[in-house]
């Protein structure tokens, strides 16, 4: 479904270059969920960026259910992959109404006014219809992630792109949208790039993790080996050894 | 079962109507916790009621000349006084307020939308056009107002007109610097980086996403504006290159009563008092849209 090759993303000129992302590969399968850890400033959420078409100093290959994509995307490249974002707070707009919020991807994309899709929309994210006259701040944060994972599916994508979905959430509402994420996963056959720091949330959810440290990945685990524990390389040790504890 | 689908609410995008009744009635509902805001806003009203009501409510013919009432203090039949021309002062302010509203508002309406635009469109797409825009903003920051106003009404002739174009020239830098910093903030939110990933244009963008947020901030400082524009309209008027005699204007009225300011007080007096009492309305009802649009504002 995706097929990452040799993506650099590297900010500064000459002397000052720095690699954010180096020489990274992978690819992800129909219906996968791979996983992205690592510390904070590892470039995993550059990763996703690139991957999302946010970011877009990226060089490499990056392809798409078949298609390679370019930096700037045609309609069609975007409707593959949408993305959550961390921020339930800052990723809806304040004066938009949820409806309006729900309604725009459509609307955007010159597809009819969206409105009638706004009702099954709420829905499959499990929010009341009334919802759809409120304002964000009119809302919960667990309630608002469920509107932006209703508006990432709006548009029907195979991908959706998890920029730590949970983490500016509650405990007890965390487990909820990572089941409701699940769920639709399970429902829609999506395919899932997950990046977090909290390992029990990776560990919930994918099929596949990938260690990020300093722009490259370091391992690679399995779920078996998620569920054991094993790791390959040191870092990875280190990472499970110090969350864990 | 088949009730329940029977009585399913449709949904609909709400009607510009019902946006507009439903975020007054949330305005008024917070207006009515600040007492000294609600007051500004009452002056204000009272002012454009006066205006439009202006003919009914004068007690004399603002322009009527009657020289044996020249100079009359005030008394119950001249509530203000009369000026040097026997004319009453009361009518006179009553209806300068129309000259008033007409400047300010006309002032707003050309500097707004031009300030709002410019300033947005140089946040939202940085690099080369916003380098442009905003030079040319400092460039004309840089003049200093009431000179270039002066210069403009000696060129165009002085009147109404020309004051209020030469006031607009000068007084939208602010509010495009100030637009510009929101966009600069706004261009960078997730909301914004979303909208992008599901294909909205950049002119949908900078009008649906960037300018609602830019808009709050840019009323307020319109509305702390008109205080300095109705003074640098009466400052106009007071020079002699606003309204021209025999309009009532506020300025032009003081300027004429200066002559007789040490016997006859009235004459010079109540047109400041009035133009006192509106800056100081203006100035009142933007601090408080302030903290009632803008929520890095709010009290405690």
């Amino acid at each position: 479904m995706i097929k990452v090759e040799h993506l650099d993303v590297v900010y500064g000129h000459k002397e000052n270059r720095n690699y954010v992302v180096r020489d990274v590969s992978f690819s992800v399968a129909k219906g996968e969920t791979l996983g992205i850890v690592g510390e904070s400033g590892c470039g995993k959420s550059t990763v996703l960026r690139s991957l999302a078409g946010i970011e877009q100093g990226w060089t490499g290959s990056i392809e798409m259910d078949g298609h390679p994509i370019g930096k700037s995307r045609s309609r069609d490249e975007l409707k593959l992959s949408q993305m959550v974002f961390q921020d339930p707070y800052g990723s809806l707009h304040p004066r938009h109404r949820i409806g309006t919020a729900l309604a725009e991807p459509i609307h955007a994309m010159g597809l009819g006014d969206g409105w009638s899709n706004v009702p099954t929309a709420l829905k499959q994210v499990g929010l009341p219809e009334i919802f759809a006259s409120r304002f964000p701040h009119e809302l919960s944060g667990g309630q608002r992630q469920r509107v932006a994972i209703a508006r990432a599916l709006t548009l029907s994508p195979q991908i959706l792109l998890l920029d730590e979905p949970t983490s500016a959430l509650d405990v007890s509402i965390q487990a909820e949208i990572l089941n409701l994420l699940c769920d639709l996963r399970d429902e829609r056959g999506l395919t899932f790039v997950l990046v977090s720091h909290d390992l029990a949330v990776i560990a919930h959810m994918c099929d596949r993790v990938l260690v990020m440290q300093n722009g490259g990945f370091v391992d690679e685990l399995s779920k078996n080996d998620l569920r054991a524990g094993t790791t390959h390389a040191d870092y990875s040790r280190q990472l499970f050894e110090t969350s864990f504890l | 079962m088949s009730q329940a689908h029977d009585h399913a609410i449709t949904i609909r995008p709400p009607g510009i109507g019902t946006r507009v009744v439903s975020s007054l009635h949330r305005f008024v509902k917070k207006l009515a916790d600040e007492p000294l805001g609600m007051a500004g806003f009452i002056v204000l009203a009272v002012l454009v009621i006066v205006a439009i009501l202006a003919p009914w409510l004068a007690p004399y013919d603002p322009s009527i000349q009657s020289l044996e009432n020249a100079l009359k203090p005030p008394s119950l039949v001249h509530l203000a006084g009369t000026d040097e021309f026997g004319r009453d002062i009361l009518s006179r302010l009553i209806y300068g307020t129309r000259i008033t509203i007409q400047t300010v508002l006309s002032i707003s309406v050309i500097v707004g939308p031009i300030g709002l635009l410019i300033g947005i469109i140089a946040g939202f797409t940085g690099g080369r056009t916003d380098a442009i825009l905003m030079r040319a903003t400092d460039i004309v920051l840089s003049f200093p107002a009431l000179i270039l106003a002066l210069s403009l009404a000696a060129a165009l002739g002085a009147g109404l007109n020309t004051a209020i174009i030469a006031i607009s020239l000068t007084a939208w830098p602010p509010i495009a610097r100030l637009a510009r910093a929101e966009a600069l903030v706004v261009r960078n939110a997730d909301y914004v980086a979303a909208a992008r990933l599901y294909g909205a244009s950049p002119l949908r963008i900078l009008l649906f996403y960037i300018a609602p947020m830019c808009i709050p901030s840019v009323i307020v400082r319109l509305t702390l504006n008109m205080a300095g524009i109705i003074l640098t309209a009466a400052s106009l008027g007071f020079l002699g290159l606003g309204a021209q005699p025999p309009a009532p204007e506020w300025g032009a009225m003081i300027s004429s009563g200066r002559k007789f300011m040490l016997d006859y007080w009235w004459v010079a007096v109540m047109p400041g008092i009035a133009i006192l009492l509106t800056s100081l309305a203006f100035n009142i009802v933007g601090d408080t849209l302030r903290d009632l649009l803008d929520p890095r504002h709010a009290r405690s």
